[in-house]
C-alpha cells in the first residue's frame, strides 16, 4: 500500500523552503548583481558550491556544525530550543543552502541583463532603491523570478542525499519521497516504488512544462 | 543660475582623457554641448546627475549646492531635481504610458501636471499602452513628458533625437522648444547636428578633448566669422575634366557633388583628391525647402 505521508511531506518541503529562498534570493541576486565589492567572487562561488558538490558533503558538514554535541548545536537547542539534526527543519535548511544556486542564478541573470538605465532613471525621478527594486526592477524580470521558483521548488522535490544525512528517514518527519522510493526499493517493493516514482516523475514534468509554456508566451496564443 | 565646474579623469578609446570644463546655464535658457563622440558631453550630464562622481567638482543651482567636492557635499541622484532624457528613452516597460508619468510624481503633487503633460505632447490615445508599442518618436514624447513631471531644475537631453528620422526630428525639435518655453525651463542638450543646434540653442558649447574650446551664439560659432557675408563649403576633388577652354572640377561636399568651371591656371596647383573650399561672395545664393513630405513618402 502506497503511503500519501512522503509525498505531501516533499511538497511541504519543496513550498517552504521555495518560500523562504525568494525572501534571501532577491537581496542577495540583488547584491551579486550590481555591487562591485572585492568578495563578491566569494560569495559567487559559495553560492554556486551546490552545483558541485556531492550533496553527501553538504550535507555531512551540516551534520557536524548543528550535532548536539557541537558548540552551536548544543547552543541553538539550549537557548532557542531548535533542532536541525534529523527534523524538519534541519530540512528546510539544508535544503535551503542546497538550492541557492537555482534561484539566485535566474535572478541575478535577470538582474544584470536589465539596461542600467532603467533603475538610473527611476533615481533621477526621485525614487528610492526600494521603490526601484519594487515597482520598477521586479515587475521587469518576473520570467527570471518564475523560471528560479520552479527550478528551487523542482531541485526541492529531487533532493536525497543532503536530506539523508541531515534528516534521516523518519516516517512523517523527515521521509521524503526520494527516500521512501529507496526505502521500499530496498524492500524489494516495486510496485510502490514505482507509483512514488511516476508520480514525482509526472509533477516535475508538469511544473518545467508550465515553465517554458509561460516564459516561451506560448499560453498567450490561447488566452487572446 | 546654474553653476558647473568639473573634473574627472575618463578613459576613453584612445587612453586617459581629463574632462575639465566650467560653465554657467542661464535660467529659462537652452544651452546645447557640442562635440565629437567621447569629448566627454554623457559624463558631463551623468555627474550633473549624480550618476557619476567627479574627481572635483562644484554644482551650484540657484544659490543650492548639489556638488562640492572641497566641502564634501555631494547630493545623490534623488536630491537633485532633474529632468533626465536618456538616448535610449529608458521607459519603464512594465507600465503604460500613463502609469510611466505617474510614477515620476513626488508625495502629494498634483496630478493635473500628468493630463497637462499629455496634452502638450499630445499622447492621449496612447496613453494606456505599454513603451514596446510605441514608435521611437512616441517613446521620445513619453520620456520627455516623464521628465518635466517633476518640474526639473534642468532637463538633461541627450542626443534624444538622434534615433529619429529627420521628420519627426523637426517636430519633436518643435515639442522640446514648446516645453521647454512653457515650462520656463533651463535646460541642457547634447547634440552633434548643427542644424538643431542653431534652431534650438540660445547658447552653444563646443567640446574638444574634455575642454571647452569655445562658446557662444549657436550662428556665430558656427558660421566662420573672419570673412563674413561668405558662402562656403569644404570638400574633396573627385574629377578634373577639360571641355573646351575651360576645366570642369567636380567636388564633393558631404554627400553633394557640385561642378565648378576653372581656368587653366586655377586648377595648375590642384589634383584629384585634394581638399578645397567651395566659396562664392559675388551672387546670392536661393534657398528652396526641401519637402521632406514628399521625400518620405
Amino acid at each position: 500500500m502506497m503511503d500519501w505521508q512522503p509525498l505531501l511531506l516533499t511538497f511541504k518541503l519543496a513550498f517552504v523552503t521555495t518560500l523562504l529562498l525568494l525572501v534571501v534570493s532577491i537581496p542577495l541576486s540583488y547584491w551579486l548583481a550590481y555591487s562591485k565589492s572585492w568578495f563578491k567572487p566569494i560569495i559567487e562561488t559559495l553560492v554556486s558550491m551546490p552545483l558541485v558538490l556531492p550533496p553527501t558533503v553538504l550535507g555531512f558538514y551540516l551534520l557536524v556544525v548543528f550535532s548536539p554535541s557541537s558548540t552551536l548545536g548544543n547552543w541553538l537547542n539550549e537557548y532557542l530550543g531548535i533542532q536541525f539534526i534529523f527534523s524538519f527543519q534541519g530540512l528546510v535548511l539544508a535544503s535551503v543552502l542546497y538550492s541557492l544556486p537555482f534561484m539566485v542564478h535566474p535572478i541575478q541573470a535577470g538582474f544584470s541583463n536589465l539596461s542600467s538605465n532603467i533603475s538610473e532613471a527611476s533615481y533621477v525621478l526621485g525614487k528610492s532603491k526600494t521603490t526601484t527594486l519594487f515597482k520598477v526592477l521586479l515587475p521587469n524580470i518576473k520570467p527570471s523570478l518564475l523560471t528560479g521558483i520552479v527550478l528551487a521548488f523542482a531541485h526541492t522535490i529531487g533532493e536525497f542525499g543532503v536530506v539523508l544525512m541531515i534528516g534521516g528517514n523518519i516516517p512523517g518527519k523527515t521521509k521524503v519521497a526520494s527516500i521512501a522510493i529507496y526505502d521500499e526499493v530496498e524492500a524489494l517493493n516495486y510496485s510502490t516504488a514505482n507509483w512514488y516514482s511516476f508520480i514525482l516523475f509526472l509533477i516535475s514534468f508538469c511544473i518545467l512544462l508550465m515553465v517554458y509554456l509561460i516564459n516561451g508566451g506560448h499560453l498567450k496564443r490561447f488566452w487572446k | 543660475m546654474i553653476h558647473i565646474a568639473l573634473q574627472k579623469k575618463l578613459t576613453a578609446v584612445d587612453g586617459e582623457m581629463l574632462l575639465d570644463v566650467d560653465f554657467t546655464l542661464k535660467q529659462g535658457k537652452l544651452t546645447t554641448l557640442y562635440g565629437e563622440s567621447g569629448v566627454g558631453k554623457t559624463s558631463i550630464f551623468r555627474i550633473i546627475a549624480g550618476l557619476l562622481k567627479a574627481d572635483k567638482g562644484l554644482i551650484s543651482v540657484q544659490q543650492k549646492t548639489w556638488l562640492d567636492t572641497e566641502q564634501k557635499i555631494c547630493l545623490k541622484p534623488q536630491q537633485r531635481k532633474i529632468g533626465f532624457v536618456f538616448q535610449d528613452y529608458a521607459l519603464f516597460p512594465n507600465m503604460t504610458v500613463k502609469e510611466n508619468l505617474f510614477f515620476a510624481l513626488e508625495k502629494g503633487q498634483d496630478k493635473q501636471i500628468i493630463d497637462q503633460l499629455i496634452a502638450i505632447i499630445e499622447l492621449g490615445n496612447l496613453e494606456n499602452r505599454k513603451p514596446q508599442h510605441l514608435s521611437g518618436g512616441q517613446k521620445q514624447r513619453v520620456a520627455l513628458a516623464r521628465a518635466m513631471v517633476r518640474k526639473p531644475d534642468i532637463l538633461l537631453l541627450d542626443e534624444p533625437l538622434s534615433a529619429l528620422d529627420p521628420k519627426m526630428r523637426a517636430k519633436l525639435q518643435d515639442y522640446i522648444l514648446e516645453v521647454h518655453k512653457q515650462f520656463k525651463l533651463t535646460t541642457l542638450l547634447i547634440s552633434h547636428d548643427i542644424g538643431e543646434v542653431v534652431k534650438m540653442s540660445d547658447h552653444v558649447i563646443i567640446l574638444k578633448n574634455g575642454k571647452i574650446t569655445e562658446q557662444g551664439i549657436p550662428i556665430d560659432i558656427f558660421t566662420n566669422k573672419r570673412v563674413s557675408g561668405k558662402f562656403q563649403f569644404s570638400g574633396e576633388i573627385i574629377q578634373i575634366q577639360k571641355e573646351d577652354l575651360v576645366y570642369i572640377v567636380t567636388v564633393l561636399i558631404e554627400v553633394n557633388f557640385v561642378k565648378v568651371v576653372a581656368q587653366e591656371d586655377e586648377i595648375k596647383n590642384l589634383t584629384v583628391g585634394d581638399k578645397v573650399i567651395v566659396a562664392s561672395k559675388a551672387f546670392n545664393p536661393i534657398l528652396y525647402k526641401i519637402d521632406l513630405s514628399n521625400e518620405t513618402t
